[in-house]
């Protein structure tokens, strides 16, 4: 774009969403979709919070191989709300609800999404959902797992199930109405030239995030409505005793509940492609390929919801097929992997932060692909299910695959929500931390599973306590790192070196207009002339990154 | 507040507009914004397919395993009564497609009219609803500690367990009717708000988008009770 190599310091904009209103009002009836995007990140960064004080919990009992620090039934508690918090208050809503609806009316010109009201009213509906989860931990909190298995659920837990699935339930509209609004505004939104094979790749991985979010959420939603009316009402719908079928809850839950992982990594593997790019200085390898991946992983999503029941007495037959069908789930996960390292040969690469999460992301998503490989065979799974092999399994998808794109999208992005940079060597520093933090955590979990260490018992034979040391230590060298970010991102704020519209040099529309952007996005309705990602494409481009 | 200060910010885009004061800020064009609501309300009605559909599944699952006791079960239910709240919505849907017709046109008192029409079979519905829930109350067939399956024991010498298993049954038609139920209350709550704009003239005349959109989910309601008759009424009978 610009050919100048010395241009005056960048200057934050008269006019931008952030000054336009101070009082709490113009916060909190706001329909502006980037001040939507603020509150959500706020109150989400507060339920990490929570569900990381859980996660500490069970990590400081777990230091020893004696149950001594809380009883079995307060462990069943804490992992249960660790899970539920950090499902579907953190993870689900933690990309889509902060940087999508930051940036997908951004990235295809639009001047908001195309119902505000609806995205402010999803916002409170979450927060009413996450309230009367709140409710259910301080009165008590809840036992059953965050998968609320039956007949447990329903018929034997003395704990809080239904304030609890009820506040899911809540929670589950707002993801409904966040799907409803990406799907309406990337169909009807796009602004002159955005061509469906010019979107970035961001908005494809929304897309098919939306679809799963419309189409998977209503389902949990009436199961957990009839496991409610179950423990409320004495409805029979799975009560073994009246001969209703615990499994058909199982199938009912993961219908919703696998898709839901796609749910959490999609919107972190649209984030790595927008990163990859600009890192790299070229296009993206394979355009076409990582848009469907993006589809492929929303469809496939939905077929293999049983292979979370090997040992729950399913047919063989069954268990077979989705088997099968859970290994094709690998096909376009593999493709964005290969294409996101394709993307970087013979690139000009810098190590920027939002880089070095892209590599831990990589790294990471990897290996809790791989080893979700395992799990999908049948043998492997029948000897390590229940087990830690399956916590670590997860935790490298969810805190090794999306919370490093979230943190490396948050990076990124950061200078366009705040106007200002936030300090590179400290974010450099905490990328670090993170990562040895976290392999730290987990690697060691998965040799403890392998041995044989069942999961959800707060109290574990002595032979396991070295591993289960180290996994507490990386957990607090992983708290340290997840604190240095919020610490750092506050001060710049203030006191960040002003960024101006583009400080990384990079496409899309986003970056076009300035930083912050003023509340209708853009001056004037941007044309699109050119594809995403067409970095190294004129030779007056310039190096400055 | 809020308000102001957002036609302050758009004043330049509002005059680009041509002032229509019905067009949103964020769209372009009249058009643009009629297809968005229009497509947003099917991608909700793919949502709500997907909600009852999870309930279908399980009477689905149900009554392939128990089809002794759904029988039993639907025996208890009253025909007429459900064959005539089957027609009291396929009226309300008629009124409903009135109303949108109305809107279309433009005429104020004729969409007021029509809302009400179909306010009032919903409510009609429901009234013949709770009576048939009552009759279950009598019964003893709500489950839980107070169902009785004497009646099924005695009249259709079903063995214990089979009798306990219409249960399930029950439970399932309370499950989908009070489903249904409440999707027609929040539409007929709707619909009180949708009186009261028109009578206020908030629908001139080529701004209908929002009856439309209201009239979809209407028959969408209706059609899940056209699916819920013959499953829960009809088709297990004893011919």
């Amino acid at each position: 774009m610009s050919t100048a190599l010395i241009t005056p310091a960048p200057t934050m904009p008269r006019d931008n969403y952030l000054n336009n209103g101070y009082g709490v009002r113009s916060w909190l009836l706001t329909t502006d979709h980037k001040r939507i995007a603020l509150m959500y990140l706020v109150t989400i960064t507060f339920f990490f919070f929570v569900g990381g004080a859980m996660a500490t919990m069970i990590r400081l009992e777990l230091l020893t191989p004696a149950g001594d620090l809380v009883s079995s039934d307060t462990y069943n508690k804490l992992f249960t709300m660790h899970g539920v918090m950090m499902v579907f208050f953190f993870l689900i809503p933690s990309i889509p609800t902060t940087l999508g609806n930051f940036l997908v009316p951004m990235m295809i010109g639009a001047r908001d999404l195309a119902f505000p009201k609806l995205n402010l009213a999803s916002y409170y509906v979450y927060l009413t959902g996450a309230l009367f989860t709140m409710y259910a931990v301080i009165s008590g909190g809840v036992d059953t797992g965050w998968t609320f298995y039956t007949p447990l659920s329903t018929s034997f837990a003395n704990t809080h199930v239904i304030a609890t699935a009820v506040g899911i339930l809540i929670a589950g509209f707002s993801s409904i109405f966040t799907g409803i609004n990406f799907i309406v505004t990337i169909h009807r939104m796009r602004a002159p030239g955005m061509t469906w094979s010019r979107l970035p790749l961001f908005i494809w991985a929304h897309y098919a995030t939306s679809l799963i979010m419309v189409l998977g959420t209503p389902v949990i939603a009436i199961t957990l409505i009839m496991v409610a009316l179950e423990r409320g009402f004495h409805l029979g719908i799975f009560d073994p005793a009246r001969g209703g079928d615990p499994l058909l809850f199982q199938h009912l839950f993961w219908f919703y509940s696998h898709p839901a992982v796609y749910i959490m990594i999609l919107p972190g593997m649209g984030v790595i492609s927008e990163l990859v790019t600009c890192f790299s200085r070229k296009r993206i390898f394979g355009y076409n390929f990582v848009a469907f991946s993006s589809m492929a992983i929303a469809v496939f999503g939905f077929l293999v919801w049983a292979h979370h029941m090997f040992v729950a007495g399913i047919s063989t037959y069954a268990a077979m097929v989705f088997s099968l069908l859970s290994y094709l789930v690998a096909i376009p996960s593999a493709i964005k992997v290969f294409n996101w390292t394709a993307t970087m040969y013979k690139g000009s690469i810098t190590f920027k932060t939002p880089m070095l999460y892209v590599f831990g992301f990589i790294g990471l998503f990897t290996m809790g692909g791989m080893t979700g490989l395992f799990l999908a065979a049948l043998g492997i799974d029948m000897h390590v299910t229940e087990t830690y092999f399956i916590v670590a399994h997860f935790h490298y998808i969810m805190v090794g695959g999306m919370v490093m794109a979230y943190m490396g999208a948050l990076h990124f992005w950061w200078p366009k929500i705040t106007g200002r940079m936030y300090p590179e060597n400290l974010a450099r520093l905490a990328a670090l931390i993170i990562f040895v933090g976290f392999n730290l955590t987990f690697f060691p979990q998965f040799i403890l599973g392998y041995l044989g260490m069942p999961r959800r018992y707060h109290a574990y034979p002595p032979e396991f306590q070295v591993l289960n040391v180290m996994s507490s230590a990386g957990a607090s060298i992983l708290a340290i790192g997840y604190l240095l970010p919020m610490i750092y991102f506050m001060w710049s704020m203030r006191y960040g070196r002003i960024a101006g519209p583009n400080p990384w040099n990079a496409k899309g529309l986003e970056w076009e207009t300035t930083s912050p952007p003023p509340t209708h996005n853009f001056a004037e309705t941007p044309i699109v002339t050119e594809e995403a990602y067409a970095y190294g494409t004129t030779t007056a481009e310039v190096q400055r990154v | 507040m809020s308000d102001s200060r957002t036609a302050a910010a758009v004043e330049g885009t509002a005059t680009a507009h041509g002032g229509n004061p019905a067009l949103l800020h964020h769209f372009e064009t009249v058009e643009q914004q009629r297809d968005a609501s229009s497509l947003g309300m099917w991608v909700f009605l793919a949502q709500e397919v997907m909600f009852f559909g999870g309930l279908f599944c399980v009477y689905l699952v149900y009554r392939l395993k128990y089809y002794e006791a759904f029988v039993a079960g639907s025996n208890t239910l009253n025909v007429p009564m459900g064959a005539i709240n089957t027609g009291v919505l396929i009226c309300s849907s008629l009124t409903m497609a009135m109303a949108v017709y109305s809107a279309q046109i433009g005429k104020r008192k004729m969409l007021m009219f029509f809302l009400a029409a179909t306010m009032l079979f919903g409510a009609v519905f429901l009234g013949v609803k709770s009576v048939e829930y009552k009759q279950k109350f009598t019964d003893h067939h709500i489950p839980g500690a107070s169902f009785s399956t004497a009646e099924f024991e005695q009249k259709d010498h079903l063995p214990r367990d089979v009798a306990n298993e219409t249960q399930i049954y029950f439970s399932l038609y309370f499950a989908m009717t009070g489903m249904h139920a409440i999707h027609m209350i929040v539409g007929m709550v709707i619909m009180g708000f949708l009186i009261f704009h028109s009578w206020r003239g908030k629908y001139p005349p080529g701004h209908y988008t929002t009856i439309e959109n209201f009239g979809l989910y209407w028959h969408f309601v209706d059609i899940v009770w056209i699916f819920l008759f013959p499953l829960l009424y009809l088709i297990s009978r004893r011919h």
